[in-house]
């Protein structure tokens, strides 16, 4: 069978066992995304500490392995960033699944990277950041 | 164009390689290997019969219908209306003024809910059932929001058929105007006794539509047969081109019911005060329709004619029962809909796989199949899953191709599981 350079170790791995599932118990922030097309979901729960930066984060995901992995990989990466890095890191994932160039320092993210050669999968990798985004743009709101 | 048929039951499967020769995209390569082309039922690929046909016409035969006085528009009039009289032969209706053309069976489907619809009263109902493709879903849906009828849903069996007694009680209040229903599934490839459900409908003193979409590729429709009042059906699965689909209802209905859109053509007489509708058919086609595709439609139907019902129903049957044993043998392998009447349309999910990433993974091996919920969400909730992959057949797939379907999803599951 030929495989996919899109469904490398760590992506099948996180999505079999991921290291960032489940509720958060103390979380003071609550996001969710879904992709009506497929009927992915997922649900992102963190807690922001004394200085903006994301303590913990946590998703419940039911969708494919592309999207499942996408939001362990994501949970793990803005740990204890500050918003604005989160935003930096979202962009340069955009760039990285249209151009199929990933950045220097983009890390386990690149692994998307062969997504620009299957444009109809890139909203599963792309749902729990929209969700993030948009969670941590309501705070801004507040 | 009735009965053409050259080729017996036995002889498809001899003849499937002179079939496939006729459809350029088969010798493609996907990804380096040769495309196994399992999506017939979202979209069917086209015969070179369909594509000169259309190419001929904008080369040699093109102007503007139904108004030119000149030879090259009498010309293409001609080879328009020509078409009308192969699909009413097709379809087995009374008279070529029922054949309505549209864009797709959408288009054809949501001409009934707003003009059959705008006769509508509260408190009448219309009936769909539970397995319905969006299209036959949302106009209705439209409709009540619109006129305040009320939108009923008949269930289906756990194995995916149309739940008769179900369908009888929801009848039985007399409220019904319209049934509409599909005649074969795209998500379960069940297909319905439609012959069965107009008796009721009419008995119950409903009209009845079906959405004919996947069943006029797999078995000869005839609707007065049938005793249908509506049926659709769409050109882009019949082997000919996207844009152009057809309805068909019966001459009085089409008579009594008011236009869908407004414009050219479909007019009698206009002053800036009112105007007057055009007799039917062309009360009904507002504006230049698509001349090009609606030949193209007829070269498709040709071509459909020219191998026969008999074997293509032979062939699909034969290659559906190979399908349903070689996917029951793949580990984690479950079909979704076993009615007893099913066509060549087979969703499964394998364990925990997600269907995207079924679908991805054959792409790689030059296989297509769709994924997701097929345009039928409530069924998916109905049937306690969120996506499907699906697997569909034409009159150019072979048993082989199937196989290799199996083979590839047996090494998918080992990756993942």
């Amino acid at each position: 069978m030929a495989q996919d350079d899109l469904y490398r170790t760590v992506v099948l791995e996180r999505a079999r066992t991921p290291r960032y599932a489940g509720p958060l118990t103390d979380a003071d922030r609550h996001g969710e995304g879904s992709n009506p097309l497929c009927g992915d979901r997922v649900k992102l729960q963190a807690s922001v500490d004394a200085q903006g930066r994301l303590a913990a984060v946590r998703h419940e995901t039911r969708g494919c392995a592309i999207c499942a992995a996408s939001a362990d990989l994501m949970a793990e990466r803005v740990t204890g960033q500050k918003p604005a890095h989160v935003s930096q890191l979202h962009a340069e994932l955009v760039t990285t699944v249209e151009t199929g160039i990933a950045p220097e320092g983009l890390g386990d993210l690149s692994v998307f990277a062969p997504l620009h050669r299957h444009r109809s999968r890139i909203r599963c990798a792309m749902l729990p950041w929209s969700a993030l985004i948009e969670m941590l743009n309501d705070d801004k709101d507040r | 164009m009735m009965d053409q048929t050259v080729a017996s039951p036995t002889e498809i499967a001899g003849s499937l390689r002179r079939i496939r020769a006729d459809f350029p995209i088969l010798s493609q390569k996907v990804h380096g290997r040769d495309l196994v082309f399992l999506d017939s039922a979202a979209s069917a690929q086209k015969p070179r019969q369909v594509i000169d046909a259309m190419a001929d016409t904008m080369r040699t035969q093109y102007a503007n219908i139904h108004r030119g006085l000149y030879w090259m528009s009498e010309r293409t009039t001609e080879a328009y209306e020509a078409v009308r009289d192969q699909v009413a032969a097709f379809l087995g209706a009374g008279a070529r003024e029922e054949i309505i053309f549209t864009r797709n069976s959408t288009e054809a489907i949501n001409l009934v809910a707003h003009s059959f619809g705008s006769l509508l009263k509260p408190g009448q109902v219309v009936l769909v059932s539970e397995m319905e493709h969006h299209a036959n879903l949302v106009p209705w849906q439209m409709l009540r929001d619109r006129t305040g009828v009320e939108l009923r849903v008949t269930p289906i069996t756990d194995d995916g058929a149309l739940d008769m007694d179900a369908l009888e009680r929801n009848l039985s209040d007399g409220r019904v105007a319209l049934v509409a229903i599909t005649h074969m599934s795209n998500v379960l490839g069940t297909i319905t006794d439609a012959r069965a459900i107009a008796d009721m409908a009419h008995a119950a003193g409903a009209k009845v539509l079906f959405d004919g979409s996947q069943l006029a590729v797999h078995r000869r429709v005839d609707v007065r047969a049938l005793d249908a009042d509506f049926y659709v059906v769409t050109g882009h699965k019949l082997y000919g081109p996207t844009g152009i689909g057809v309805l068909w209802a019966r001459r009085e209905i089409l008579d009594a019911i008011p236009p869908f859109l407004g414009g050219g053509d479909m007019i009698s007489t206009v002053s800036f005060e009112r105007s007057t509708w055009a007799s039917v058919p062309h009360k009904f086609e507002a504006g230049t329709p698509a001349i090009i595709e609606t030949i193209g439609l007829g070269a498709a139907l040709a071509y459909i004619e020219s191998i026969g019902f008999d074997a293509i129903g032979a062939h699909e049957e034969a290659l559906t029962a190979h399908a349903l044993k070689v996917l029951g043998n793949v580990s984690g392998l479950k079909v979704i809909g076993t009615a007893p009447d099913r066509g060549g349309v087979i969703s499964f999910t394998m364990d925990d796989v997600h269907p995207h990433d079924i679908a991805t993974l054959l792409d790689r091996n030059g296989i297509a199949v769709r994924a997701g919920h097929h345009c039928a969400e409530p069924l998916m909730r109905r049937l306690g899953v969120t996506a499907t992959a699906r697997a569909s057949f034409g009159i150019y797939t072979t048993p082989e191709e199937i196989d290799v379907l199996a083979a590839t999803l047996e090494q998918i599951r080992g990756f993942f599981v």
